[in-house]
Order: C-alpha cells, then sequence, then structure tokens
C-alpha cells in the first residue's frame, strides 16, 4: 500500500473490504473467542472458589464438631453405703434433707465405685460425682442401694471412642498415652462404653474440662443480651426513623442526625466495645461482663441498622395513603402510627432480624466489655456475669486441651444454625408480607 | 422495699391514672351526643394525659435512682469496710460487691471474702433506706403531677395536641440517641488519649518504631520502659488488611461480580447470591477459628516446605487469606452494584460493533464502573482493617515492621484487645494506649468511608 | 344546619373582592354560603402559584374548578382543609372561613377542619385494610360511635349515600383494594361521607377512572348535592358542566371568571375562558 500514491478523496473507496475469510483474520477472531471463554471461565472459577470455600470451612466445622453432640459413658455400679458416704437417710427425707445430701462425699463414692473398673478406674471424668449427688437428690431412696450407672469418661477416652487420634503414630505426637488407649481397649472388649446424645453439651455451662463444657450458658448469655439489645434498639430505632422520615424538617440538626447515623453504621465493632468500657463500666459504674451492659453495647451498634432499614421501609409507604388518612381528619401522629407504621412493619422486621443475626455473631465489642468471663453455672440475671455463644467459641480455641477443638466446633454448629434461622425469618417475613405499592 | 417493686407499683397506679382521665373523657363525650366538636379529643388521649403527667416524673427519680444509685450505695458500702481489706482494684472492687449484692439478696449463700459477708447487712439496710425515700419521691411526684392533669380534663382541653407533642419529643429524643452515640464515642476516645498523651508523646506513639507496652505493668513502673511505638502496628494492620487481604478479595470479588451480572443466567443468580450472603453472615469469630485451626498450620507447612524454616505458626499471610475471604462478599456486591449502574445503551453500544462480552466488560463496562468499584474497595478496606477476631486469633500479638508475610505481625484491633483483657489498673498507659489506637482506628475509617461513600454518590449521580 | 352562627351573615354580606370578574349572576336563590376564601394567595418557596382569590361556595351547589394544568385549581381546593400543611415550603396568605371561622387562625384545630372538610383524591386511596375498617377509621378517630352497633349502622348508612352498600353488603370483610377502581373511588367517597362532613372537596376523582365508572361517580355527586357543598377540580369540561352549578376558571395562578355553570360554557365573558373552553389551548 505504501508504495502507490492515492490521491486522499479516493482512499476510502480503493480500500478493499476486510476479507473475514483471511487466515489472518479467522485467527484473530479465534484468538478473541478463546480471550472471551477464559475470561467467562475466570469469573465461574472466582465464584466456584468463594463457594468452595464456603463448602470447606462448613465441611471442616460439621466433621470436627457433629460429635460434639455424642459423648462417651462408661458403666459403672455404684453402692450409696449411707455411712461411707456421710449421709444420714432419715436426715435425707426430711425438712433440710437436701442440705444433708449435699454434705456427702460424692468424690469419694465416685473414686470407691470407679475402683472397680481396675487399671482403667481413672477414666472417669473428673466431675461425674456430680452425676451421683444428682442421683440421691432426685431420689434419696437410692440411699443404701446399689444402683448401675452410665457416668461420663474423660475427653480423651471419648476422643478414642469416637476415632479422633490416629493410633499408628508415636506416642508422643499423637496426643494420646498408651496407658488412655490400653484403658479404653479394656473398657471396649468389656463392653462398658456407649455413646449417647451429649445433654451435658447440651445443658450445662463452662467448665476447665472439655467433657464437663457446655454451650447453654453461653446460649442463655446470648439469648439475654440480645433481649436487651432488641428492647433498646427496636423502639428506639423505629422511632428515630419515624422521626426522620415523616417530621423532622431538612436543617442542621437533622443533617447531623443522618451523618451520625450512617457513619454508625460503618463504625468497626470494637469501637462499640470501647465506648462500653469507658461510658458504661467506667463512668456509670455498671456491672462488668453482665448481659445488661453487653446487651446496651450492642444496642448502639445495632441501631444505626435498626434506623437505616426502618426508614427505607417508611419511605416505601406511598403518600396517597397518608393522604387519605390526613383528608378524613387525622392528625399526623395518628397517620404514622395507624396506618404508616403498620403498612412499614415487615420490612422494619426484616432488618431489624438482619441487625440482630450481626449482633448476635459479635465478638470484639464484648471482650472488651468482660463478657469473656469464665461462668461455670448459667446466668443468674441480666447484671450478673455471663458470657455469650462468639465469645465461647473464642475461649475454647483459645484452649490447649484437645477435646475443645470439638467442642469450638459444636459450638459454632450452634451459633450458625442459630443465625440460619433468624436469616430464614428474614427471608420468610420479605417475601410473605412484602408488598408492591 | 426492692426497686423493681416500686417500678410494679408506680405503672400500676398509673394504669389506673389512665383508666381514671379516660373514663373521665368518655363521660364527657357521652354528655356532648357524640358530636364533632362536642369534646375535643377521644378519651384514650385525655387518659395517656393523664398517665403521662403522673408517671413522667416518677419513672425520671426511679431511672435516674437506677443509675446512680448503685454507685452511691456502693461508695458507702466500701467506706464501712476496714482499710486493710478493703478491694483496690476495679476488678477486685467489682468482685466484691458482686459477692456483697449476692449475699444481700440472698442468691449465695458464703462468700469467699469474709470483709464481703462483714457489710453484707449494711449494704442491705443502706440500700432499703435509700430506696424507700426515692420510692415516696416517687410517688409524690406522681400524686401531683396525676391530679394537676386529672383537674385539666375539660371538653374543649386539647388532650390530644398534647399527647402528641410529647409523643414527638420522644421521637427526637430518639433520633437524638445516635448524635449521643457518636458523642460519646468520640468524647470518651479523645478523653482517655488525653490521658495517654500525658505520659507518652504523641510524636513518639504516632511515629516510633518499637512496641512493647508489656512491660509497665506496675504503678511505680509508669511510662518508665513500656514502649509505645505505633508504626508496627499500623504497618501490621495495613499490611493484613489493606494488601494481603485485598489482593485475594479484589480479583475474586470483581470476577465473581462481572460474572454474576454479565454471564450468568437467572437461576444461578438465584442460588449464588444467597450463598455470597451467607458467606458475609458468618460470624468472624468463625473465621478467626478457622484461620487460626485450618489455614495457618497449613501456610506454616508451605513456608517450611518452600524453605523457610523459620515461618511463624501465627503469620501475616494465613489472617490476611482469611480476612479476605471475608471480605469477598462485600466486595462482589459493590462492584454488582457499580456495574448494573452502568447504562444498557453504553454496553449495547460495545456489543453492537462486534466486541466480544469480555471485551466489552474490560474495555467499557469496568473504567466506566471505576470510581463505583474504587469507592467499594474503599469501604472494603476500611471494614479489614476495624475487624478484629480473625486477626486476634490468627495473627498473633508480636509486633513485627516486616514484609514477610510467613513472619507474625499484629495489628490496632489486636493490641486494643490484648491490652483490655485482663486485669490492669485503668490510668496505667498500657491500658490507656488502646484508646488511643482505638482513636487512630475510628478517625481512620471515618475519612476512608466519608471519602468512599462521596466517590460512590458522585458516581451514582453521574449516570442518573 | 341550622344553628348558623351570627358571624356568618358578615361573612355572607362581606363584599366580594374586585380585583376578580365575577360573573353577573342572577337574583340569586337563597343559598347558604358554606365556606368563603378572600384574596388567597400561595407560594411554593419563592414560586406564586396562586394570586389574590376570591370565592364562595355554598351547600346547594356543586362549584367547579377548571382550567389547565397547573393553574393552580388543585393548589386552591388544599387550602379549604389545610392539605398545604403537609407540604413543608407552602405558604398560604389571605383569609378562608367555614362558617364564618377562620381556617387558618391558631384556635382551629386542622384535626376537626378536615373531618368537616372531607378530600377525595385523585387516585383511589383506600387504605389496605378491609372495606368496613376502611369506612370505620373516620368515627373511630373522631370518637363519633358509642358502640359497634352505631358504627355498623354509620358504615351502611354512609356506603348506601355512596351507592355502593349493594355491591359491598357481602363483602364487608374483604381488602379494600380489592375492588375496582371505580369501587374504590367510590369507598374513598363512602369514607369521606363516614364522618358527616359539611364541605366535600374532590380533586379530580375521576380522573383514574373509565367511562363507566366516571359516570357512576358523577351520578354520586349529582345526588350528594345539597347534603354536602361540594367543590370539584376537574380537567374535563364536560364533566364540570354536567355535574357543577357554578364554575371557576383558573388560568397561571389566577381566577379568571366565575360564575353559573351555563353561563361560563354558553357566553364567558373573558376571552381567556372562551380559547380554553373552545379548546385553543389547555
Amino acid at each position: 500500500m505504501a508504495s502507490v500514491i492515492i490521491p486522499e478523496n479516493e482512499a476510502v473507496a480503493v480500500k478493499l473490504p476486510t476479507d473475514w475469510a483471511s487466515p489472518l483474520m479467522r485467527g484473530r477472531v479465534a484468538a478473541r473467542y478463546r480471550a472471551e471463554r477464559l475470561f467467562k471461565l475466570l469469573g465461574l472459577a472466582a465464584l466456584s472458589l468463594a463457594g468452595l470455600f464456603l463448602a470447606f470451612l462448613l465441611f471442616t466445622i460439621v466433621r470436627d464438631g457433629w460429635t460434639g453432640f455424642k459423648h462417651t459413658e462408661v458403666r459403672i455400679s455404684v453402692s450409696y453405703d449411707p455411712a461411707l458416704l456421710g449421709v444420714d437417710p432419715a436426715a435425707a427425707t426430711g425438712p433440710g434433707g437436701l442440705e444433708a445430701i449435699r454434705r456427702g462425699d460424692y468424690i469419694g463414692l465416685m473414686q470407691r465405685a470407679a475402683a472397680q473398673l481396675g487399671p482403667a478406674a481413672n477414666v472417669v471424668s473428673d466431675g461425674a460425682w456430680l452425676d451421683l449427688r444428682q442421683m440421691v437428690e432426685a431420689n434419696p431412696a437410692v440411699l443404701g442401694t446399689t444402683q448401675t450407672v452410665w457416668v461420663p469418661v474423660r475427653s480423651s477416652i471419648d476422643l478414642l471412642a469416637k476415632g479422633k487420634f490416629d493410633l499408628k503414630e508415636p506416642e508422643i505426637s499423637r496426643g494420646v498415652s498408651n496407658d488412655d488407649v490400653a484403658s479404653y481397649n479394656l473398657l471396649e472388649t468389656r463392653g462398658l462404653l456407649k455413646t449417647s446424645f451429649n445433654t451435658i453439651f447440651t445443658g450445662a455451662a463452662d467448665s476447665t474440662d472439655p467433657e464437663l463444657a457446655g454451650v447453654w450458658g453461653a446460649a442463655l448469655g446470648t439469648f439475654m443480651t440480645l433481649l436487651v439489645t432488641i428492647a433498646l434498639a427496636f423502639p428506639v430505632g423505629v422511632l428515630a426513623a419515624i422521626w426522620l422520615e415523616e417530621f423532622a424538617a431538612k436543617n442542621r440538626w437533622t443533617d447531623l442526625i443522618e451523618v451520625s447515623i450512617n457513619n454508625l453504621a460503618a463504625v468497626p465493632s470494637i469501637i462499640f466495645g470501647l465506648l462500653g468500657l469507658a461510658v458504661f463500666l467506667n463512668f456509670f459504674n455498671m456491672p462488668r461482663s453482665a448481659p445488661l451492659v453487653g446487651g446496651l453495647t450492642l444496642a448502639l451498634m445495632t441501631l444505626p441498622v435498626v434506623v437505616i432499614t426502618a426508614r427505607v421501609a417508611i419511605k416505601s409507604v406511598p403518600p396517597s395513603i397518608r393522604d387519605a388518612a390526613l383528608g378524613i381528619g387525622a392528625s399526623p401522629m395518628q397517620v404514622v402510627f395507624q396506618h404508616v407504621l403498620p403498612l412499614a412493619m415487615p420490612g422494619i422486621m426484616t432488618g431489624t432480624i438482619i441487625g440482630m443475626a450481626r449482633a448476635l455473631g459479635e465478638t470484639a465489642p464484648l471482650l472488651l466489655i468482660g463478657m469473656r468471663a469464665f461462668v461455670t453455672d448459667t446466668p443468674q440475671g441480666f447484671a450478673s456475669p455471663a458470657t455469650v455463644l462468639p465469645v465461647q467459641v473464642f475461649l475454647w480455641s483459645d484452649d490447649v486441651q484437645r477435646g475443645f477443638i470439638e467442642k469450638t466446633s459444636a459450638a459454632i454448629i450452634v451459633l450458625l444454625v442459630m443465625l440460619l434461622l433468624m436469616n430464614s425469618a428474614a427471608i420468610y417475613l420479605r417475601n410473605k408480607f412484602e408488598r408492591r405499592w | 422495699m426492692s426497686l423493681s417493686l416500686i417500678l410494679v407499683v408506680v405503672l400500676a397506679l398509673g394504669a389506673m391514672a389512665y383508666w381514671l382521665g379516660r373514663s373521665r373523657g368518655a363521660a364527657m363525650v357521652v354528655a356532648g351526643g357524640h358530636r364533632i366538636g362536642a369534646v375535643h379529643s377521644l378519651p384514650g388521649y385525655h387518659g395517656a394525659w393523664v398517665a403521662l403527667l403522673a408517671l413522667a416524673p416518677a419513672l425520671v427519680v426511679l431511672a435516674g435512682w437506677a443509675i446512680v444509685g448503685e454507685g452511691v450505695v456502693t461508695g458507702q458500702v466500701l467506706a464501712a469496710v476496714p482499710q486493710d481489706v478493703r478491694p483496690v482494684t476495679p476488678l477486685d472492687t467489682s468482685a466484691f460487691m458482686n459477692e456483697v449484692r449476692g449475699l444481700a439478696a440472698g442468691d449465695i449463700a458464703a462468700a469467699f471474702n469474709p470483709a464481703a459477708e462483714a457489710v453484707a447487712p449494711q449494704y442491705r439496710a443502706i440500700r432499703g433506706n435509700y430506696n424507700l425515700m426515692v420510692g415516696a419521691l416517687a410517688l409524690a411526684l406522681f400524686a401531683i403531677g396525676g391530679l394537676w392533669a386529672f383537674s385539666q380534663v375539660r371538653p374543649d382541653f386539647r388532650a390530644r395536641n398534647r399527647v402528641e407533642r410529647v409523643v414527638k419529643w420522644g421521637l427526637v429524643l430518639a433520633s437524638v440517641v445516635a448524635i449521643l452515640t457518636t458523642f460519646g464515642i468520640v468524647m470518651s476516645l479523645i478523653f482517655e488519649s488525653i490521658r495517654f498523651f500525658q505520659m507518652v508523646s504523641p510524636v513518639e506513639f504516632l511515629f516510633g518504631t518499637k512496641w512493647s507496652p508489656q512491660t509497665a505493668i506496675r504503678a511505680d513502673q509508669v511510662g518508665s520502659s513500656g514502649a509505645f511505638g505505633a508504626v508496627p502496628l499500623f504497618w501490621g494492620t495495613i499490611f493484613i488488611g489493606a494488601i494481603i487481604a485485598m489482593i485475594v478479595a479484589i480479583p475474586l470479588g470483581l470476577m465473581a461480580a462481572i460474572y454474576m451480572t454479565q454471564y450468568a443466567d437467572a437461576r444461578v443468580r438465584r442460588v449464588v447470591k444467597p450463598m455470597l450472603e451467607l458467606l458475609a453472615g458468618v460470624p468472624t469469630v468463625v473465621y478467626g477459628f478457622f484461620a487460626a485451626l485450618t489455614v495457618a498450620p497449613a501456610v506454616r507447612n508451605f513456608a517450611v516446605s518452600i524453605g523457610i524454616a523459620d515461618a511463624s505458626a501465627e503469620s501475616a499471610l494465613a489472617a490476611g487469606l482469611v480476612m479476605g475471604i471475608m471480605i469477598i462478599p462485600f466486595v462482589s456486591s459493590m462492584a454488582d452494584d457499580a456495574l448494573t449502574a452502568v447504562p444498557q445503551a453504553m454496553r449495547d453500544g460495545s456489543l453492537a460493533m462486534g466486541a466480544t462480552k469480555s471485551e466489552t466488560v474490560k474495555k467499557v463496562l469496568v473504567p466506566a464502573a471505576l470510581p463505583g468499584i474504587v469507592g467499594g474497595v474503599l469501604l472494603a478496606v476500611s471494614r479489614a482493617i476495624g475487624e478484629t477476631m480473625i486477626v486476634v486469633m490468627a495473627a498473633g500479638l508480636a509486633a513485627n515492621l516486616t514484609l514477610n508475610p510467613f513472619s507474625s505481625v499484629t495489628t490496632v484491633t489486636a493490641q486494643i484487645v490484648a491490652l483490655l483483657t485482663g486485669d490492669q489498673e485503668f490510668d496505667s498507659p498500657k491500658t490507656l494506649s488502646a484508646f488511643a489506637l482505638g482513636l487512630v482506628l475510628f478517625v481512620i475509617t471515618l475519612l476512608l468511608n466519608i471519602y468512599a461513600l462521596a466517590v460512590v454518590k458522585k458516581y451514582r449521580e453521574a449516570y442518573e | 344546619m341550622t344553628d348558623i352562627p351570627a358571624r356568618q351573615a358578615d361573612g355572607n354580606s362581606a363584599p366580594m373582592a374586585h380585583n376578580v370578574p365575577v360573573a353577573a349572576g342572577r337574583a340569586a336563590e337563597a343559598v347558604t354560603t358554606k365556606m368563603t376564601a378572600r384574596d388567597v394567595n400561595v407560594f411554593y418557596g419563592a414560586k406564586q402559584a396562586l394570586k389574590n382569590v376570591s370565592i364562595d361556595v355554598s351547600r346547594e351547589n356543586v362549584t367547579a374548578f377548571i382550567g389547565p394544568s397547573g393553574c393552580g385549581k388543585s393548589t386552591f381546593l388544599r387550602c379549604f382543609n389545610r392539605m398545604n400543611d403537609t407540604v413543608d415550603s407552602a405558604q398560604v396568605s389571605g383569609r378562608i372561613q367555614l362558617d364564618g371561622k377562620d381556617i387558618y387562625s391558631p384556635d382551629m384545630d386542622v384535626v376537626q377542619l378536615r373531618a368537616r372538610v372531607g378530600m377525595v383524591f385523585q387516585k383511589p386511596n383506600p387504605f389496605p385494610k378491609s372495606i368496613y375498617e376502611n369506612i370505620a377509621y373516620g368515627p373511630r378517630i373522631h370518637g363519633l360511635a358509642r358502640a359497634k352497633p352505631d358504627l355498623d349502622i354509620i358504615v351502611e348508612s354512609s356506603l348506601r349515600r355512596a351507592g355502593l352498600w349493594d355491591e359491598a353488603k357481602d363483602r364487608l370483610n374483604e381488602s379494600g383494594t380489592a375492588m375496582s377502581g371505580g369501587q374504590q373511588q367510590r369507598l374513598c367517597i363512602a369514607r369521606a361521607i363516614a364522618v358527616d362532613p359539611e364541605v366535600i372537596l374532590m380533586d379530580e376523582p375521576c380522573s383514574a377512572l373509565d367511562p363507566i365508572a366516571t359516570a357512576k361517580i358523577e351520578e354520586l355527586i349529582d345526588e350528594l348535592r345539597g347534603k354536602y357543598a361540594i367543590v370539584i377540580v376537574t380537567h374535563n369540561m364536560q364533566q364540570a358542566a354536567r355535574v357543577s352549578q357554578k364554575t371557576a376558571f383558573f388560568h397561571l395562578g389566577s381566577m379568571v371568571e366565575y360564575g353559573d355553570t351555563s353561563m361560563i360554557f354558553t357566553n364567558p365573558v373573558q376571552t381567556r375562558t372562551k380559547d380554553y373552553i373552545t379548546g385553543r389551548y389547555g
């Protein structure tokens, strides 16, 4: 082309039409299609990777955790000898009997009973004597009789029964001693072990022994904390949304409130923990580790979420409804509380549940206000020390005892199931009541 | 007489006041023959007005006492404890008072601390006296307010307007909570930070490269040997949150969003979108556990296998990887919004020229959506640097100024948690430094958010 | 109304504002002036939407406001029950009286005003509640019923007056939003009637309806005449001619002409009115 001089105005006419069938063009198009396929594949790969990660996360947690809902028990026969136990059967049934029963030497009773197991006597959990005491408390008539009972075993025996150890490894690296393996094999061959649903895990609070630790205390703490949170965040958030959406005049104050709310929604959660520590604990002297303070802190964190979603829901109620009610002579308050709010409620509820789900999984701010208390009993009240599920997960994950890995994963399963339930409720509400105007 | 009992009594009386006001209002309506204008307000509003005027002062008194009361009583009780057994640290005091309260309420039979046992009766007596006084005051205010309001109930009295005005003020008050929270955050952070900077110079804090607050544990050592150079913390935060996590999250999140908006059909989107939401909804403590238990050992093994023998079990890489995965749904949803905001005409224009979809995406859509995507990424960064549990559980506490992703680094948030959990003096620089770190974190995330939201907003407006 | 206050006579005999050309009326038959407006100006921010409008509304006549879009007729209508209060930027000046009492005076309760001056909107806007609850809402908030039987009577009579009873009596518990558009609008009229208003304002009540539903509403308006003072804003000149006895023509925020409907449509004084009616613009 360069060799021929073409007058400028003829250039267009002379240029040959693109030859799409030429090998050059065909190769070019093919390359472009290859790039297209590669790009699409990359996108799919990115999505799949995210999905795979979720699947892998859930898989490892379920794999490690589902056995936490089962535990191993050993069968022993216990002779409740009133003399050795130190409980007078007559006193046990009379008034103040509970006190008399509680004074008994159950640890000794347990030791004597466990001795029957011979070399495997130490498999019984350190806390198993509590079961024996409970039995007497429930029925003082067992005093003087011999009963066959199933008591929990130590964590390492429990893990052996669940096959969590690789027995081919040398003793030093496999995490369980040869003695324990021998004890386990002995009991297993004699048929003294059974696996059953772990009522300790679902019914007890924290403990230093994995086999005696449960999530119920933390679950109750979570429930109480969230109760405080919703009792504050929901009404305050909805009222604030009503004011901003229906009554507030546009001025500097409302701007300030809007900006505050929008920014609060993006403040890292740990900052709310610092706020709770400085204001609630140190300034107002509120009790440490209490569900009340935890709930307050989480309420401040959840409030912006509730306000923002409630405003969207209120805004979506058409103005014609407001006009209609105003036109009959309803006051602006009546319009809002009798018409707008009921119609916006499903949307508000959905947003609130989502906010609560976030609060449910929140850990960091609660650590700062001391809700990492080691509480071996279920929380007594809103002002007494408690812990919550995510913090319990954190505490157990820090524990060096191997049995807690299983408990941590099991507690995560409980947490995730609760979250799933809340989110399903939100989705259900959204689908059932969502109204298109 | 317990406070809750007084509250129940007052509330019951309040219900009665409502009923009285309402009945009187109803009688007027009957007398007025149910005509519009005969009686201004519905009976319920008269009732509400009477109950409101009766209850409000009484409840204010009770609430005020509920807030300050415990402090007052605790002060008097502690003063009664002999000097030598009096608890000193806040944590001890709190434990001590818990026991006293438990004893006084009868929740626990015997106390661990004999001194607590000794003052428990005193606690009960002081508490009881004050409660009686406060209860009497509340009831007196109740009677005055209620009677005055009741005397106002007349046909032409605008009870509805009054009640609605009160409700309106309630709405305003609820909105002000947001400002108060912001104010509380800023004030508490600034106040404690000032106390910190009185002990440690801000220059050392912001530019020092040595961080070891743990040495300053005794009161007589204050400021003497602790080092508060926060640069390694800032670096660790940026390294994990803004570099490693973003290297994971930006390509994956962006590609996922592109696939979702451009290639996936509706059926796939219906399945994948909730899945991504689920990924976003997993609590961070779960990610942390996963990072510490599964990812960190894998990273370490990998490092050892490629010849880095001193690889730490708690590595920046493990924490950053998991944090990046946590952020993917966030980045992808922001990118999704930005891409869908690009006008259809632009896409059609490109496709009509014979461009393939991927060419359209790369040459037209992404450049057009870039401000929105950048804004979203900035928001994601702000979220990542504020994230706490993953770094607490997987990144460790060693303040290293290093570029090696296999070594352990620490972050601002991890240090805040480490500094504030456990037993310590509240006015030691070690504890107060957590608030200075919090202030830095708050300011940085705030600026990032404001800037990012402005970018996103401007971008949206450009296509509206 | 038998107990017309003495002040009303003053309101009646007050000289009409003369900045508005008033069509030379015939010797008026006895009319009860229900509402009077004098020198009403409305501003939205800096923009003046209504300029010095004065008018009298009586119970015996249906008054129609006509004019091209944006002429201020709806704005003016909304002054009569202070619905403009809900627009933040709206500023109303001038005097509007109901039975001789200034409705913008501080001691006028806007809620009672709106009960006495009901309104029907452009688009049917029933509450998303049952038909029964739609009607019963007004009487409830104003305390007009002693008990449930009273309420039942009010609901039935309101639906009867709105000509909806036969269609609605078997489905009182169904949602109001499930009805047809015309039925919904009659439900809204019934809802306005239920609080026993003295004036009913209708803001283009048929603009969202089909011709058959429109005819029914027009019939209804005719039946309600005399029982309530009715003011109707309409785009449709035929409709104004059919249902009204008095017509006011608005243009660019001013009331150009006001008089008997028959006069306005057959022999308008102003050329602008004539041009609009003959379809030159609008």
